[in-house]
């Protein structure tokens, strides 16, 4: 566990960057504020609604859940790789069945348009 | 001073600390070499005003963003507005903890090791740190309240989730050969194998190196940004320090792509052709060239590489984007772990 030590005094400096040159920044900024510098980009335009009102497509949410599956999928595949030259032949054709299960659900998303953008 | 305190706290102190510079100051003139190297493409000039030849065009930039008002759109989440900097900033600076930028070396008779740690769940903890990413964008864009930015930030979610899929079966194969995680054993892999990993798996460095791209939102797959119709996409609303954070990450981000792209498929800090010119490096004129030499300079050409498909393609359309990666790359890397599969298996009898 020791190399974890320098790791994790890192991720300590890793994080007070961020909020050591924010707090800095805050003192040397300049300010004016304005309402209409508070506005929303919009052209100059007033905007109608806000725009956690916006809709967006289901699109993304179908990604996120193929993502999860997949990802999922890779995490397997990560320790078999790693002791592969090890489980040889044996190994290999295991986690093939187990991509070819993964791969009949990847056609059938696939079949069912889950990958078309339209 | 005891031995322990020196070995856990002092030495990785002052690594941190020159890592720390190193790396922002790289993140600093990348922005100036890609400024300049795009214009020499385009047949212009460039920064050249600011010191000779515009050298210190970084540091008056970083000045300005510094001195900056900081503007809040009004209907935004201030907190989360204000948490997805640092979310984006601290994971991109944090995978620099586990890459070694070459071998280890002797001062004055203690051994001294060019990275800050040699864990053995190195590609792991790249690849989950790399992931906090995303929290950073879609969290930016979703808490300012704007059309531009939420459609951004959702863009880019989509995007660096698709392509992180890819990229981690392209890894795979890495690690099938290589045998384990940690980035020195890679690189040891490829010293005793005497060959670097990108000739077995020039498909799947293929493969990384376009995930790397489409992962760090960079031309061709800069979408999230396309400035043609998201303005900036989910930095939109972003001033001041708050969009210097968001920039400092995203070429933070381009080095440890490059970087990892040198350790896993080009050999590291080895020098190039380890099979043929081995007795050609062992000469003495060449055998003292330190290996963060090479490991820089590989580097430096991955990061030219960002820059030059920056002057030369055009950008995807979206759904194009997803088409190349859920019908290509997904199941041309999957091919490639069985390829390579079946190819070492075939090797070893």
């Amino acid at each position: 566990m020791e190399q974890y030590v320098p790791i994790l005094v890192y991720a300590l400096v890793a994080i007070s960057f961020p909020i050591i040159t924010l707090l800095l920044a805050r003192i040397f900024r300049a300010g004016s504020p304005d309402p209409v510098k508070a506005e929303a980009y919009e052209c100059g335009v007033q905007a109608e609604t806000k725009a956690f009102d916006t809709r967006f497509s289901i699109r993304y949410y179908l990604i996120a859940v193929l993502f999860v599956v997949f990802d999922v999928e890779t995490i397997f595949l990560f320790p078999w790789a790693v002791s592969f030259q090890r489980l040889a032949l044996f190994g290999f054709i295991e986690m093939m069945i187990f991509l070819a299960i993964l791969l009949v659900g990847y056609v059938y998303a696939w079949r069912r348009g889950a990958l078309e953008w339209a | 001073m005891p031995e322990a305190v020196l070995n856990l706290l002092l030495i990785p102190l002052i690594k941190i600390v020159v890592l720390l510079g190193v790396v922002l100051l790289i993140v600093a003139y990348l922005t100036y070499a890609e400024r300049k190297i795009l214009a020499y493409m385009q047949v212009r000039l460039g920064p050249n005003r600011v010191g000779p030849k515009g050298w210190l065009q970084p540091i008056a930039d970083g000045l300005k963003l510094f001195v900056k008002e900081d503007l809040i759109p009004g209907g935004a989440e201030r907190f989360v507005f204000l948490l997805a900097p640092g979310l984006i900033m601290v994971p991109a600076l944090l995978m620099f903890a586990v890459i070694p930028f070459g071998e280890p070396f002797k001062v004055g008779g203690r051994t001294i090791t060019p990275y800050l740690a040699d864990v053995n769940i190195a590609i792991l903890l790249l690849l989950g740190i790399s992931s906090i990413g995303v929290f950073g964008i879609i969290l930016g864009g979703w808490s300012s309240n704007s059309k531009f930015s939420l459609m951004g930030g959702l863009r880019s979610a989509a995007q660096m989730i698709s392509y992180e899929i890819p990229m981690g079966f392209a890894v795979v194969s890495v690690l099938m050969m290589a045998g384990t995680l940690s980035l020195v054993g890679i690189v040891e892999a490829q010293r005793q194998a005497h060959i670097w990993f990108v000739l077995p798996g020039i498909l799947a460095f293929g493969i990384y190196w376009i995930c790397g791209v489409a992962e760090t939102n960079r031309n061709p797959f800069d979408l999230p940004e396309a400035e043609a119709e998201l303005v900036a996409g989910f930095h939109t609303e972003y001033s001041g320090m708050k969009f210097a954070l968001f920039f400092l990450a995203e070429y933070a981000n381009m080095m440890v792509i490059s970087a990892l792209a040198t350790v896993m498929f080009f050999g590291g800090w080895l020098p190039p052709f380890p099979n043929l010119l081995a007795g050609l490096w062992a000469s003495p004129v060449l055998a003292w060239i330190p290996g963060v030499v090479w490991f820089a300079a590989k580097m430096g050409f991955f990061l030219f590489c960002y820059i030059w498909f920056r002057g030369t393609f055009p950008r995807y359309r979206f759904d194009q984007l997803m088409a190349v990666g859920w019908k290509w790359l997904l199941p041309l890397s999957l091919a490639n772990v069985m390829l390579v599969g079946v190819l070492m298996l075939w090797w070893k009898g």
